[in-house]
């Protein structure tokens, strides 16, 4: 069936008696290609193999790991990993896991049709991508580079407890960052479109992203601080969904370091919310039939009804509490044992489009850009304080833009005050789907 | 780590379609990693990454292939893929001659990690655990980290480099959370240097734990941060990942050329308070995170003054920009893995000393916020706009550091918080950390003496 589960195979098969093993194989291969100035700037193109291996022996685990496919370094990181194992602490619960009887959903998440797209193919539309930002509006000064970029990924993971899973999936992504400005002020933006196959990208959809965003903040100022209602654009509030699942972490509950520990059971949200994880979602870019323990992957309800349900679980965590694995397992490369992660949440959509929710909001702040995710999220205490780039509503309208100012709130005030989430769902490039969502409560700190 | 005559044959090859410079990198890194977490030894991981990255530039396009298989095959069909993008063809096989590059090596290593017993460093953990463990009963969770890494790299190029570097890192990390009726709160506390095992002899693991878990217990009493623009005082040591984000990125060539910076076209203006003197250096002695012998292209590190006493004096380079301006690199071509290209990156970026005293500088502010520790932050280099979090920060009442404050947001404008810097101390510390920039990530420093921002906005939550 394929050349990367005989890999996977052929290491457990070197496994010692009274160890276990697995083997999680990868091959990948990408292009990317930049274009700057209507030329091509860089063109990469590369094949490239990774080994992780697991060991547990008496109830201890070890791993390593290793790019290459040649057989006297694999033997190496099998003894490598062997030997970490019997340096790890002993606990009855450390295993591999072992085949729980679910089959994989029948998603389809590969299209031949990348592999044999020519180059120059893709140079062209590059090119056309980048002439065509530079021509759509006088204010955009320069393109910092348009993209294109593809990926054709398989993974195996075979164990001696039983796993065997192979899937593939392709995935292919044209981007563009223009610059727009007037006078001292400039502003950059991204613009992108995302497929299986060459023929899902919408170059016009890029196009009309990236000089939106662009453009849109020229002449932003500094607003006032004050507390108000905020509405997330679709793209701003896919990011903010992410981050409320992230906290919903099996592991992280376990390790006394998420606000929702004690929480199981508990109204977290409003009443009316829904979050659920289902990676069998084929329009989300990490869709996938197996999780990275190959487990079958299967939908998972967060929040029913504005209670929290269940949190996410690889097998580890699984077992350490006490209850299944939500084939969660997840893994950023083969560099690393498996963690867990979200592949395809999204909150249940409300009636009302982006235009409505600004209107019912009345005044307010609509938010088009976050930045500083990653420093200013605490998933322990549950702040948040991020930079805002954004429009104000005024007399329910878009009105004057705004930049360098923060919102502020904490997860639990968020989930709880929820003023409307929108009916335009979107399948954007994250693992969480983009919905206008308008939230109550947020402090804005500005001049 | 390979043979030079079969380097000569693959650049040659990859020369053949007509590009003006190819290039050939060679990467074997070890690396290796524990965690003690709960009690309990976890996740020891260890991995071994070997491969080499071939780029041909022909004006101004670069093609790129990576393999991991360093036989003369593997790297000739390599050198073929990356030389697909010249198409001109036909040119007369090149010879290059190679010539050693002998740069100065900014550390020594004394103890290599790898002939330390797993079990050695285990118990380091375990002492850091534990001494957290010990600062109260309100430590729920304590995290200890070790992990050391060893690359040996090759860089070979048809100009006629021949260069090789060989740097050891070793780090230790420790993270307490601290639980109360008020909720949980976090403390950390890194060290890194490009030295070996020898770090242990300098640094007290257990004295790391005590601080992380002090951190977090102070913060359990914390109160929300303010709202709004105030004085920032930035504890030595505390803050230069701030002049990394909000002027650094902007100095890099790749930006500036682009247009994509602020600072583009301003060289020989004022862009700082005079006090500010930045400096990137790779070659800082004492095993400083970012320092080494020659950077991913080749190249010695050096000192370059970005800033001096408020004027814009030079940017940052790498081969290729430099190439492009007709001057020559600055030895800030840095690349995640063989995998990667490389590109304009900082090495250990840092504000000079000033003449002030740091008590005074907090004695001498009535009102404002203190910060000991912020953590990691972004920017946008076109405007400038920056945002950190502060990891650990006190409120500055009548001249003196009183409450601690719960984490928040700093956001600026980097331009405009470089001419709001009104005084900087004597008392010059550095802090090791991660850069990331388009999807790589590279060991840098950062330092600063303590120094105050007149005005920077703190995105709190306090006043309701």
């Amino acid at each position: 069936m394929s050349e990367l589960l005989d890999i996977a195979n052929r290491i457990i098969g070197w496994a010692d008696a009274g160890e276990d093993v697995e083997a999680y194989v990868v091959h990948r291969r990408d292009t990317d290609i930049k274009v700057y100035e209507g030329a091509i700037e860089e063109l990469a193109s590369a094949e490239s193999d990774g080994v992780g291996i697991r060991v547990v022996s008496d109830h201890r685990e070890g791993f390593a790991y290793t790019g290459s496919l040649d057989e006297e370094i694999l033997r190496e990181t099998l003894q490598e990993a062997r030997d970490n194992a019997s340096f790890a602490s002993r606990e009855d619960w450390v295993a591999l896991p072992q085949p729980d009887g679910v089959s994989p959903a029948d998603v389809d998440l590969w299209r031949d049709s990348l592999a044999s797209v020519p180059t120059e193919r893709k140079v062209e539309m590059a090119l056309e991508l980048d002439r065509m930002v530079r021509a759509r509006d006088p204010r955009i000064r320069n393109v910092e580079s348009s993209q294109y970029g593809d990926q054709l990924g398989e993974r195996a993971v075979a164990s001696t407890t039983g796993i065997s899973s192979y899937d593939r999936s392709t995935a292919c992504y044209l981007v563009t960052i223009p610059i727009a400005g007037e006078g001292d002020d400039s502003h950059i933006a991204a613009g992108y479109s995302v497929g299986r196959e060459v023929d899902d990208l919408d170059l016009e959809a890029a196009v009309a992203m990236g000089v939106e965003d662009a453009t849109i903040l020229i002449g932003a100022t500094k607003p006032t601080s004050t507390r108000l209602p905020v509405v997330f654009d679709r793209r701003v509030a896919s990011s903010i969904i992410s981050i409320i699942a992230s906290t919903l972490d099996g592991d992280a509950v376990l390790k006394g370091r998420s606000l929702f520990a004690k929480r199981l059971g508990e109204e977290i949200a409003g009443p009316g919310i829904q979050l659920t994880e289902d990676p069998r979602e084929t329009r989300a870019i990490n869709a996938a039939r197996h999780d990275a323990e190959g487990l079958a992957c299967r939908p998972v309800e967060l929040i029913r009804d504005g209670v929290l349900q269940t949190f996410l679980h690889n097998s580890e965590s699984a077992r350490r509490t006490g209850v299944a694995s939500t084939a969660s397992a997840a893994r950023a490369d083969f560099k690393s044992k498996p963690g867990i992660s979200m592949r395809a949440v999204s909150l249940a959509p409300g009636d009302m489009d982006e235009a409505a929710i600004i209107a019912a909001v009345g005044n307010g702040l609509f938010v088009k850009n976050i930045i500083g995710t990653n420093s200013g999220v605490n998933r322990i205490s549950g702040d948040i304080s991020v930079g805002a780039e954004g429009l104000m509503i005024r007399n329910g309208q878009l009105a004057e833009p705004v930049r360098e100012c923060t919102i502020a709130t904490t997860i639990q005030r968020l989930l709880k005050e929820i003023l409307h989430v929108g009916n335009d769902t979107e399948w954007l490039v994250s693992s969480s789907a983009g919905v206008t969502l308008a939230v109550d409560g947020i402090a804005l700190s500005g001049l | 780590m390979l043979d030079q005559s079969m380097v000569q044959k693959v650049l040659g090859a990859a020369l053949r379609t007509g590009g003006d410079f190819a290039e050939v990198f060679v990467e074997d890194k070890r690396t290796s990693s524990a965690l003690y977490e709960d009690g309990r030894v976890d996740g020891l991981n260890s991995g071994r990454d070997r491969g080499a990255g071939l780029r041909v530039v022909i004006g101004e396009t670069t093609g790129y292939a990576h393999t991991a298989d360093l036989s003369e095959p593997g790297l000739l069909a390599a050198a073929e893929a990356a030389s697909a993008v010249a198409r001109q063809g036909g040119t007369e096989p090149r010879i290059v001659a190679l010539t050693p590059i002998n740069a100065p090596r900014p550390y020594d290593v004394e103890i290599l990690p790898e002939t330390i017993g797993k079990a050695q460093k285990i118990e380091l953990l375990k002492r850091a655990e534990q001494a957290a463990r010990g600062e109260g009963a309100s430590i729920r969770q304590v995290t200890a980290g070790y992990g050391d890494s060893r690359r040996r790299t090759l860089i070979a190029n048809s100009d006629g480099v021949w260069a090789e570097d060989d740097v050891v890192r070793t780090r230790f990390v420790v993270q307490a959370v601290a639980e109360a009726d008020t909720g949980l709160q976090m403390g950390y506390k890194s060290k890194a240097h490009t030295v070996g095992f020898e770090l242990f002899d300098t640094i007290d693991v257990e004295e790391m734990g005590r601080e992380a878990a002090a951190v977090a217990i102070t913060k359990l009493r914390a109160r929300p941060a303010p709202s709004g623009v105030f004085p920032v005082v930035l504890k030595h040591g505390s803050g230069g990942i701030l002049f990394h984000e909000a002027c650094g990125h902007g100095l890099e060539a790749d930006a500036v050329l682009k247009e994509a910076s602020m600072y583009a076209g301003r060289l020989g203006q004022q862009v700082a308070s005079p006090l500010v003197t930045l400096v990137d250096d790779g070659t800082v002695g004492g095993g400083e995170w970012g320092s080494f012998s020659v950077d991913d292209e080749g190249r010695p590190a050096s000192r370059n003054v970005l800033i001096e006493n408020g004027i814009l004096t030079d940017y940052m380079w790498d081969f290729l920009r430099a190439r492009k301006e007709g001057r020559q690199s600055s030895g800030n071509g840095r690349r995640e893995t063989y995998q990667h290209l490389p590109m304009v990156r900082m090495t250990n970026t840092f504000l000079l000393d000033g003449p002030d005293d740091p008590d005074e500088i907090v004695a001498g502010t009535p009102n404002g916020v203190y910060v000991a520790q912020l953590g990691g932050g972004s920017v946008d280099t076109t405007t400038g706009d920056f945002v950190f979090g502060m990891t650990e920060a006190y409120l500055i009442e009548n001249g003196e550091i009183t409450e601690p404050l719960r984490d928040a947001n700093l956001i600026g404008n980097g331009p405009d918080v470089m001419t709001k810097i009104d005084a900087v101390a004597n008392d010059f510390a550095m802090t090791p950390g991660t850069c990331g920039k388009d999807g790589q990530s590279v060991p840098v420093g950062t330092g600063q003496p303590t120094l105050r921002i007149t005005g920077v906005t703190i995105g709190g939550t306090a006043g309701e």
